[in-house]
C-alpha cells in the first residue's frame, strides 16, 4: 500500500472479551438498531437509510421533525463489511504517514480534543519559614485562552515528541479574529504549517470544506495527490447519545465521504447519563452508534476510509461530569476496540486523559493507567494521549513532554518479544562464553543490545538526589524542544494558499 | 601492517571495545576483524617494544574511552568492554614488560567479604583496575578477614579493596582492618571499601582509608593515593 510510514508499535492483542462475549455484544447492538432504533435528524441520511431497506418514520420530537429508523440487521453487516480494513493517513513528510489495517494490532498514539485552556507552567523559589537557606522550586500554573499563535506552538511542540504519531488539534482558536466562518481555515493552517505528522480535526462549518480541501491540496500536490496521501482528515461526532443522529453533524458526513478523504466515525455517551453504565450496556449502545454512523458512510460511497470511533467516558457519580481515569474507562474502550476487530475496521481509541487538572502525580497515575492497558489494546490509533488535564478542558503542553516521554516507555514495554532460534542461539554463546570468563559478568555483552535501541533508556525525567525533579527537569527538555527550528510549509506554497484560500489571519504567515 | 598503523588499531579497538575477533564493537560491521587480542600478539611478533603498545595503544585509548563516557556516549557496558581489551592486552604483554624491568602500577588484592556472595560490583571493580594497568589478585567472594590478611602479606600488596553488599556483613570490613593492624601490615596498605550499604561516614568509622562509590572513584583514590 505504501512503503514508508511510522512504525508506531506493533503489540500481541489483550482482549478481554472472549469470542462469545463479542458475538453477544454485536448482537445487542444489532438489536438497538432495529427496536428502538435510531432518532434521525437528518432527512438525505433518512432517506438514504431507507432506500437501502430500512424501516423510516416520520415524527415531531419537541417541535422537531425526526425519522425514526430501524435498521434490518443484513443491512448493517453489508454496509459495514464493505469499510476497508486498511487506509493510509498522510503526512507532510512520507516517513510520518500512518498504515491502519484492522487485523493488523500497531498502534499510534497521537493528541486530541479541543481544549479551550492553555496551562502554562512556571517555577517558582519558595523559602521554608524555618530555615532561610532551604529553598524549594514549586510549579505553577497559569491558564491562558487558546489562540492560533498558542495552536503553532502545540504543533511545533508535537512535531518533536518522537513518541506523538498523529496531531488531533489539541486547542481551540479562540482570538478575537477568529469567527465561524474562518475557524476552520485558521485551525488547519496554524496546524500544518508547525508540523509533518498527520493532521485531524473536526470541521466546524460545513462551507468551509473545500477552502480546508483546497488548502491540503496544495500542500499535498494536487487533487489527486493528496487522494493518495491524505495528510488531514475529519472526526465527526455524528451521534448525541443514546441514539440520535445529529443534522448538521450528517451533513458534513455526506461531505467529507464525497470529497473522498478519510473520516472517523466517532461518539461519546456517558455511562450513567446518557448510555448504560454497566460495560455490556454501555459497549453495546455505542457500538450501535458506531455501526449506524459507519453504515451511513458506505451508503454514501461504498469503500469509503473510515475509521472506527469510540471514546466512551463514566459518569462521576458525585457530579455527573466524565471521569477518564478510572478502571471502568479501560473496560469500556477495550471492548470497542475488540469489536472494530471483529467488524475488521481500523480503530479510533482513546487513552490518557487526566481527571487532574495540573500536571503531578494525580495526572501520572491517570495517564498510565489508561496508556498502558489501551495500548495493550492493540487499537490502530489512540487519540487524546498527550496533554489533555482537567477531563478535556485544558491542554497542558508541560504535560504533553511527560507524556511523551510515558508513551515512549508503553511502546518499548510492549514491543514483540525477541524469542526465536537465532537469538536463543546467540544467548547460547554468550553463557558459555561468559561462564568461562574469570567474572562471569554479562555486561559487556549488553551492548549490541544497548547500542541498538533494544535496551531502554532510564526515565528521561528522574533525579539524582532525594528530591523530584520531574517538573523542572521536563520543562527544561521543553524548552530546549521549543528552540528548535520549524518544519514550514514551503514559502511559495504558503504564498498560494494565501492566494487561494480566505480568511487565514496574516499572522500565521511564515514567509 | 606498518608499526605506526598497528599502534593506532590496537588503540581503535580498545575504543572500541573488543577483545576477539568475534566481538563486534561500537561501531557496527567490525565482527571478524583482528582485535585487541590478535594485533598485540601480530605486534609482538613484529617485534614492537610492549612498552610502546602500553603507551601509544593502550594507556592513550582507555583515556578516549574515559572521556567518551564522561560526554555520556559511552555507557558502563562500553567502559568494561574497553577495560576488559586492555586487561586482555596487559595478560598477552606481562611477561614482556616482566623481562624489560616494568612494573605494574601495583598489586590490589580484592575480595567480597565473608558471608556475602554477591560480586558484580567487585568483579566490576577487578575489571577496570585491571584495565587502568594494577595487577589483580581477585580472591573471590565470601572470604574471611584472615584469608585476606593473608594474601596482602603474600603479595606484599600496597592495595586491598573489600567490597559488601549487605548491611549484615559491610561489618566484617572493621574486622580486616583490624586483623591488618593485629599483623602490623596496616601502614604497608591502602585500604579501599565500596558497596551500596556504605558511606564516607562508615569508612572513617572502621578506619578505611576510602570509601569508592564505584570503579571510576576507585581509579581516581589510587591516584590521588599514588601522588
Amino acid at each position: 500500500m505504501i512503503e514508508s510510514y511510522r512504525e508506531g508499535v506493533l503489540v500481541n492483542p489483550y482482549e478481554r472479551l472472549n469470542e462469545e462475549q463479542v458475538k453477544w455484544l454485536d448482537e445487542a447492538s444489532l438489536s438497538i438498531l432495529a427496536d428502538p432504533g435510531v432518532w434521525c435528524y437528518n432527512e438525505r441520511a433518512a432517506k438514504l437509510f431507507q432506500n437501502h431497506g430500512a424501516k423510516v418514520s416520520e415524527e415531531k420530537v419537541t417541535g422537531t421533525t425526526c425519522w425514526r429508523v430501524s435498521f434490518p440487521a443484513g443491512l448493517v453487516r453489508e454496509a459495514v463489511a464493505k469499510a476497508p480494513s486498511r487506509l493510509v493517513l498522510g503526512a507532510r513528510k512520507p516517513e510520518n504517514r500512518l498504515l491502519l489495517d484492522a487485523q493488523v494490532p500497531r498502534v499510534y498514539f497521537g493528541s486530541g480534543s479541543e481544549a479551550n485552556v492553555w496551562i502554562e507552567t512556571e517555577l517558582q523559589e519558595f523559602v521554608s519559614m524555618n530555615n532561610g537557606d532551604e529553598k524549594i522550586r514549586v510549579p505553577r500554573f497559569k491558564q491562558l485562552r487558546g489562540t492560533t499563535a498558542l495552536l503553532s506552538r502545540a504543533a511545533h511542540l508535537c512535531e518533536q515528541l518522537d513518541n506523538l504519531d498523529f496531531f488531533i488539534r489539541p486547542l481551540n482558536i479562540q482570538d478575537k479574529e477568529i469567527n465561524q466562518d474562518n475557524h476552520d481555515v485558521n485551525k488547519f493552517f496554524a496546524s500544518l504549517n508547525n508540523i509533518t505528522k498527520h493532521v485531524q480535526a473536526g470541521l466546524t462549518s460545513l462551507d468551509k470544506l473545500p477552502d480546508v480541501v483546497r488548502m491540503a491540496e496544495i500542500i499535498a500536490g494536487g487533487p489527486e495527490a493528496l487522494r493518495k496521501n491524505p495528510l488531514i482528515s475529519f472526526i465527526t461526532c455524528v451521534f448525541k447519545s443514546p441514539l440520535q443522529m445529529v443534522a448538521d453533524t450528517a451533513d458534513k458526513v455526506f461531505a467529507i465521504v464525497e470529497s473522498g478523504l478519510p473520516l472517523v466515525i466517532s461518539s461519546s455517551p456517558q455511562g450513567g447519563s446518557s448510555a448504560p453504565i454497566q460495560e455490556a450496556g454501555m459497549v453495546a449502545q455505542i457500538n450501535a452508534e458506531s455501526l449506524a454512523g459507519i453504515t451511513l458512510t458506505q451508503l454514501i460511497q461504498e469503500g469509503a476510509p473510515v475509521l472506527y470511533g469510540s471514546v466512551p467516558v463514566r459518569a462521576r457519580l458525585d457530579d455527573l461530569h466524565d471521569l477518564y481515569g478510572c478502571p471502568e474507562f479501560n473496560q469500556y474502550n477495550i471492548d470497542c476496540v475488540q469489536l472494530a476487530r471483529y467488524y475488521r475496521v481500523p480503530s479510533y481509541s482513546t487513552a490518557g486523559v487526566g481527571d487532574a487538572k495540573v500536571p503531578g502525580m494525580q495526572a501520572m497515575f491517570e495517564k498510565l493507567l489508561t496508556h498502558l492497558y489501551m495500548g495493550m489494546s492493540g487499537a490502530q490509533y489512540v487519540h487524546y494521549a498527550f496533554g489533555l488535564l482537567d477531563r478535556t478542558n485544558s491542554f497542558c503542553p508541560l504535560q504533553a513532554v511527560l507524556d511523551d516521554e510515558q508513551v515512549g516507555k508503553v511502546k518499548h514495554c510492549l514491543r514483540a518479544p525477541k524469542v526465536n532460534p537465532d537469538e536463543v542461539q546467540d544467548v547460547l554463546k554468550m553463557v558459555k562464553k561468559v561462564m568461562a570468563s574469570s567474572h562471569r559478568l554479562y555486561a559487556r555483552h549488553a551492548r549490541k543490545a544497548m547500542h541498538s535501541g533494544d535496551i531502554s533508556s532510564p526515565y528521561r525525567f528522574e533525579a539524582k538526589g532525594m528530591e523530584d525533579k520531574v517538573i523542572e527537569n521536563a520543562l527544561a527538555y521543553m524548552a530546549e524542544l521549543e528552540a528548535r527550528p520549524a518544519d514550514r510549509i514551503d514559502g511559495a506554497l504558503q504564498e498560494q494558499i494565501f492566494k487561494e484560500v480566505p480568511g487565514i489571519l496574516p499572522t500565521l504567515k511564515t514567509v | 601492517m606498518d608499526k605506526q598503523e598497528l599502534l593506532e588499531k590496537i588503540a581503535f579497538n580498545v575504543v572500541q571495545g573488543r577483545v576477539e575477533a568475534e566481538d563486534e564493537g561500537f561501531d557496527p560491521g567490525l565482527e571478524g576483524q583482528p582485535a585487541v587480542t590478535e594485533l598485540v600478539e601480530q605486534a609482538l611478533e613484529q617485534g614492537i617494544d610492549p612498552k610502546e603498545i602500553v603507551l601509544a595503544s593502550l594507556t592513550e585509548s582507555m583515556e578516549q574511552v574515559g572521556e567518551k563516557f564522561e560526554r555520556n556516549e559511552y555507557l558502563i557496558p562500553d567502559m568494561l568492554a574497553s577495560a576488559e581489551c586492555v586487561g586482555a592486552a596487559m595478560d598477552i604483554l606481562s611477561p614482556h614488560l616482566m623481562k624489560a624491568g616494568v612494573e605494574s602500577k601495583g598489586k590490589f588484592v580484592i575480595a567480597t567479604v565473608s558471608g556475602d556472595l554477591h560480586d558484580i560490583g567487585k568483579n566490576i571493580v577487578a575489571i577496570m583496575l585491571k584495565g587502568a594497568g594494577y595487577n589483580i589478585i581477585d580472591l573471590g567472594t565470601d572470604v574471611s578477614p584472615e584469608r585476606i590478611v593473608q594474601a596482602v602479606k603474600e603479595h606484599q600488596a600496597p592495595y586491598v579493596g573489600l567490597s559488601a553488599l549487605l548491611t549484615t556483613t559491610m561489618r566484617v570490613m572493621g574486622e580486616v582492618v583490624s586483623k591488618l593492624k593485629e599483623e602490623g601490615l596496616r601502614d604497608q596498605v591502602k585500604v579501599l571499601v565500596g558497596g551500596a550499604p556504605l558511606s564516607d561516614q562508615f569508612a572513617k568509622e572502621i578506619g578505611a582509608d576510602a570509601y569508592c562509590k564505584d570503579a571510576f572513584h576507585a581509579i581516581d583514590s589510587l591516584k590521588s593515593m599514588a601522588a
